[in-house]
């Protein structure tokens, strides 16, 4: 009979197997045999990653060519508070937080990704990359355990928003994801973005909104359970994963994380783009009062996008963006418009807009009042 | 008073009312007497600590949607004159003592928050839960527990009051500036408490010594929601309310459906909803009552008259 510890460590210590001649080319990447003088020749970007809903500083129209751009992300497995309850998720991250940070390239640009796993986590993770070509997504590449890293770089060949998530093998994976371990990166055309008719659309602000769904095991008397490390939970939390029903659905990692204090804020007149990405199951994103002008539903830019969508599908597994200038003030919820998941379960964010009331878009003809006698 | 002089019939008549009143209360005040009733386990239930408070006249925020030229407003200020003292419990009702009236079959169980340990108050529970648990405290104790009204609340609450004005003058052709602006108010120094009720007393007490007030319980009172139309001199034209929505008061004032147990699900999609929904009651004194009755009805006649 498996332990717990070996029902956990077993797929993954066989993936390492597996990939071990691999990881000794990975180790290699950096070598000039392993690695074409031309990419060697690129000029270089490191960025510094920023936690969502926030994107780092980047250029919307690239200004030179292809480069190679540097990030790193490192692992970090961490009990976090996911609702008001003080529920604790056993957390497993990308850099502390979830979603993971978003990344931005342009097409043609080289990604290159250092993945540590300090010594301080307890599982041996990896790195799959939705916008990368073979290797699994790069995570035939990545799989690291605790106290290694590794470096891996792939070519951005596709414009759009992509999902990347944990991928440790077997039952690890759906695991990793639902505890956390998913994030976005968006691959920019070179030019930037088009309405489909070549137009060039642009952007003011930008926001990445993770959507997360978790499933965290109650005890007899209905209470979410508590666990000491991601392991001890595991075998509860696949009971409830097997349900398919979440406890919490949840944007940016927590209920509320994005309200409040944290709600994320535009004035009227500014283009905002939202790339909502869900690693693991569909949503609809709808902006309560506002509309999608243009939406890359798919994510992938080098189709049209759709216009003045009232909401968008984004399937799990996937990222979508749009696009929404707003016109009016005021506080708009920005949900997934399965109402029960975002008023009960979690999945409301809210949007804080300054400016000037447009009374022809909208105005209250009559105030509330007694009903005239007929 | 004239009036009454002219038409005995009359007279004799209205000190009737206030007679059959006053017996009735001491026919109550006397049955009160006895020591209190046990609850269905056979334990005496207690009379909660009570602070008892001189009220002084002072300025009251009235509650509700106040309305001019077509754009909400901030409610006017009322001048308040009411001397009466007011008994109220010190703490807000816990949970222990809650739950004891739902053995009783008496009350709803509570929908409390996981995490909720101790001696906390309890939460989780609707304006009816509150009104049934006031029901039964009466005949518990041989008293009348009641919620307060928001002017009672608001006078215990003293500086622990949150005053809901928001100094953004609303107009019918920017309604937004008045949204933004209670969404600051609502959301202000929230992230520094977290959700989940604390021990009674954790919040410490106002300057009344009255407990945990506009900590993370936000408590019912027993006023119903109004929307009242205001014209430009100040003067009331039009008045609507709904009982089926009362005022809630807290770190911030809030209106909440009577069924609604956790606002949390009940609020609109970018309110700021009270983290927990709980109560303390005020208690009517007996040996007052009468005499307020006849008050009022006094005050009822010469309102009468006036009309």
């Amino acid at each position: 009979m498996l332990t717990r510890r070996e029902a956990l460590f077993g797929p993954a210590a066989a993936a390492v197997l597996a990939s071990t001649p691999v990881l000794a080319n990975a180790t290699a990447s950096t070598a000039p045999a392993a690695a074409p003088v031309e990419i060697d020749r690129l000029p270089r970007e490191k960025v510094t990653l920023v936690p969502p809903p926030f994107i780092h500083a980047h250029e919307q129209v690239a200004s030179g060519g292809p480069k190679v751009v540097e990030f790193t992300l490192t692992i970090e497995e961490k009990p976090m508070v996911i609702d008001d309850d003080g529920t604790v998720l056993q957390a497993m991250t990308f850099n502390g937080s979830v979603p993971g940070p978003m990344m931005v390239v342009h097409q043609g640009d080289y990604v290159e990704l250092t993945l540590v796993n300090p010594a301080t986590n307890s599982m041996p993770h990896n790195i799959d990359f939705h916008a990368a070509t073979g290797g699994l997504g790069g995570g035939a590449l990545t799989l690291v355990n605790p106290g290694e890293q590794t470096v891996l770089r792939f070519k951005a060949t596709r414009a759009g928003t992509f999902v990347y998530h944990c991928a440790p093998g077997g039952s690890m994976i759906s695991w990793h994801v639902v505890c956390g371990m998913s994030g976005a990166i968006m691959v920019l055309p070179r030019d930037g973005l088009k309405d489909g008719e070549g137009k060039p659309l642009n952007y003011d602000r930008a926001y990445f909104v993770g959507e997360n769904d978790f499933y965290i095991p109650r005890d007899k008397d209905g209470n979410f359970c508590t666990y000491d490390s991601p392991g001890d939970c595991y075998g509860d939390m696949s009971s409830v994963m097997r349900g398919l029903i979440p406890t919490h659905v949840v944007f940016n990692g927590a209920v509320g994380a994005l309200t409040g204090e944290n709600a994320m804020t535009a004035s009227v007149g500014e283009n905002v783009l939202i790339v909502h990405a869900q690693a693991n199951r569909d949503t609809r994103p709808h902006l309560i009062g506002g509309h999608g002008d243009y939406v890359w539903e798919q994510g992938k830019f080098d189709n049209p996008p759709a216009k003045d969508l009232e909401t968008w599908f984004v399937r799990g597994g996937s990222a979508g963006a749009a696009l929404y200038r707003f016109r009016q003030p005021g506080l708009y919820a920005y949900v997934n418009h399965n109402l029960i998941e975002a008023v009960d379960l979690g999945a409301t964010a809210h949007f804080k807009v300054e400016g000037k009331w447009d009374n022809d878009l909208m105005a209250q003809v009559a105030a509330p009042g007694p009903i005239p006698a007929a | 008073m004239l009036r009454f002089s002219k038409h005995p019939v009359a007279l004799w008549a209205s000190l009737a009312v206030p007679a059959a009143l006053l017996i009735g209360e001491l026919a109550i005040v006397a049955g009160a007497l006895p020591a209190a009733l046990p609850d269905n386990s056979g334990q005496q239930v207690a009379t909660p600590p009570v602070v008892e408070m001189a009220r002084q006249p002072g300025p009251y925020r009235s509650a509700g949607v106040f309305q001019r030229n077509g754009a909400v407003i901030d409610a006017p200020i009322l001048q308040m004159n009411e001397r009466e003292s007011l008994s109220v419990t010190r703490d807000l009702v816990s949970l222990s003592d809650y739950m004891r009236c739902v053995r009783d079959n008496a009350c709803a169980a509570p929908r409390v928050r996981t995490g909720a340990n101790g001696d906390v108050p309890v939460t989780g529970v609707s304006f009816d839960d509150a009104q049934a648990y006031a029901q039964w405290l009466s005949a518990k104790t041989s008293a009348v527990w009641r919620l307060p009204t928001d002017r009672e609340w608001v006078a215990l609450a003293g500086s622990r009051f949150h005053d809901p004005a928001l100094g953004v003058e609303g107009t019918a052709s920017d309604p937004a500036q008045r949204w933004l602006a209670a969404y600051e108010l609502a959301n202000s120094g929230r992230n520094a408490i977290d959700a989940v009720p604390r021990a009674r007393g954790s919040f410490g007490v106002n300057e009344f010594g009255i407990a945990d007030l506009s900590g993370n319980v936000w408590e019912w009172t027993s006023t119903c929601f109004e929307r009242t139309t205001l014209a430009t001199n100040g003067v009331a034209i039009a008045r609507t309310d709904n009982c089926g929505v009362r005022v809630v008061e807290g770190a911030h004032r809030t209106y909440i459906s009577h069924f609604v147990r956790d606002a949390r699900g009940g609020g609109c999609s970018v309110g700021a909803p009270p983290d927990n929904l709980g109560f303390r009651l005020v208690r009517d004194t007996p040996a007052f009552r009468p005499l307020g009755r006849l008050v009022n009805w006094w005050k009822g006649i010469g309102a009468g008259k006036k009309a």
